[in-house]
């Protein structure tokens, strides 16, 4: 056959492309659970970090499951739904419903009697997803720890969020004001407040704004609705809007 | 039946070397595609290519050995892939053979670091991906593995790749050395140090500082070896 032949191009690009596609599937179908191990073991790393408890990936599951004592998912009004695993909730896919629909994921941790909220968030940055948890503690208004991911930050810039220093930042931050509205936490661009815990804000990272934004948007948008199961839960006044 | 097993073993022999001499499997020709990448045709300091990844991925001396050992894994592979095809890839859509090869390569390395080095996987994040756009691996698809057999071509994908790695190595270390007093993440310079007065040079981890860096090894290399200066 003609090497320089049309029939021949084409009948070259086809083979190889069939023979890479069933290469790249053979090995993604193959590799698939170590991989899906590992994400799981990530996020009960994420989950563990925020209420203070440092693992490592070995043994993110057993601490999990020691620490960690509730999980449930709720709906926007605060119930309890039996009809999804909390663990297995995917927010991105979630985000996509009406909000009623929605399942919002809860973790409770109990380290050493102190009891602590955890939930899991999901937003956008300057490029593409960003996510994370936070912790607040019992007074559901003091946050214990948070941490954050992103998929697509700049390097040097809205990637920094994942830094703990950054995270550390959160830390003792207070998400309603003082009549106990709520309000969340914003990631202020040129902060002068220093290390005030009471201005529901922190100082944002220079030349990440849209991410620290997105940062802000996604605390404030997710945990308004596990306010109405706050509300049930705990004796602390937490103000309706 | 011997006059067969004669021609095949000629057959192995000319599949080898694909050059009108024979010579051993590391005959002082195929000695040369290794160790000529390292010294005086080193892709980074020399060929000035690659540079990119080097500039990103050198903060730490971990993903940096991580990041070197892909890139050899794909330029082995792709060098032998298209070397073994070069007779039947149609000469019309053989820049785009050689990005699906070294795609599907890359995608398999970074498959492969998910599952078992998922934490350096993070960390290198997008430039596993970006192999695929490394002109060290297009270069020497185009310059070599097309026009020459496929043991050849393993060793120049081999022997690029470890020149591309020895400089990208070498730049870690400083900067992690310098920029953060750790190699690999342990700490080495002594407490007492800091207790003197010396301190972290946080420059060092910033990205300009690994072309500065280069920068240094290009001056010194040519300086040791004053035919690689261009006279003009």
């Amino acid at each position: 056959m003609d090497r320089n032949s049309n029939a021949y191009t084409f009948l070259f690009a086809i083979i190889m492309v069939a023979v890479v596609a069933s290469a790249l599937a053979f090995a993604a179908t193959n590799l698939q659970p170590a991989q899906a191990k590992n994400v799981k073991e990530e996020k009960m790393q994420n989950i563990l970090t925020t209420v203070g408890i440092e693992t490592t990936r070995d043994s993110a599951e057993a601490l999990f499951n020691e620490y960690i004592v509730e999980q449930v998912a709720l709906n926007n009004q605060g119930e309890e739904r039996t009809d999804v695993d909390a663990f297995t909730v995917d927010l991105k896919k979630e985000l996509k419903r009406p909000v009623e629909e929605q399942a919002f994921p809860l973790y409770v941790a109990d380290v050493e009697g102190a009891k602590y909220y955890i939930v899991p968030l999901r937003g956008k940055g300057l490029w593409d997803a960003i996510w994370g948890y936070v912790a607040l503690k019992d007074d559901v208004n003091t946050i214990k720890g948070a941490v954050f991911d992103h998929k697509g930050e700049t390097p040097g810039l809205g990637a920094e969020i994942t830094q703990g220093w950054f995270k550390k930042r959160f830390d003792d931050e207070k998400i309603m004001d003082e009549s106990g509205n709520f309000i969340g936490v914003s990631v202020a661009k040129g902060y002068q407040g220093g290390d005030n815990k009471d201005d529901n804000a922190v100082d944002a990272i220079a030349g990440a704004t849209i991410t620290g934004d997105g940062v802000t948007d996604m605390i404030s948008e997710r945990l308004k609705n596990y306010l109405p199961y706050f509300k049930q839960k705990t004796n602390v006044k937490v103000a309706m809007q | 039946m011997a006059h067969n097993k004669e021609s095949k073993k000629q057959g192995l022999i000319l599949f080898l070397s694909d050059t009108d001499e024979r010579e051993g499997l590391l005959g002082k020709k195929n000695r040369k595609l290794l160790s000529d990448p390292l010294t005086d045709n080193n892709p980074i300091t020399v060929q000035v290519l690659g540079i990119c990844s080097a500039l990103a991925i050198t903060v730490q001396l971990k993903p940096a050995i991580v990041m070197s050992i892909a890139v050899m894994a794909v330029m082995a592979f792709s060098n032998m892939i298209i070397s073994a095809l070069r007779n039947l890839i149609p000469s019309r859509i053989r820049i785009i053979v050689q990005l699906v090869v070294v795609a599907a390569l890359v995608i398999l390395v970074d498959q492969v670091l998910r599952a078992y080095a998922y934490d350096v996987s993070k960390e290198l994040s997008v430039f596993v991906g970006l192999i695929i756009t490394n002109c060290i691996v297009m270069g020497r698809l185009e310059a070599f593995a097309l026009g020459h057999g496929v043991y050849k071509s393993f060793l120049d994908g081999i022997g690029n790749a470890a020149g591309y790695a020895f400089i990208l190595i070498l730049v870690a270390f400083f900067r992690e050395l310098l920029g953060a007093g750790k190699l690999l993440g342990y700490e080495v310079i002594p407490q007492s140090f800091y207790e003197f007065g010396y301190e972290n040079n946080g420059l060092m981890l910033l990205s300009p500082m690994a072309l500065i860096t280069v920068g240094i090894i290009i001056w010194v290399q040519r300086s040791r070896n004053r035919t690689l200066i261009e006279q003009n």
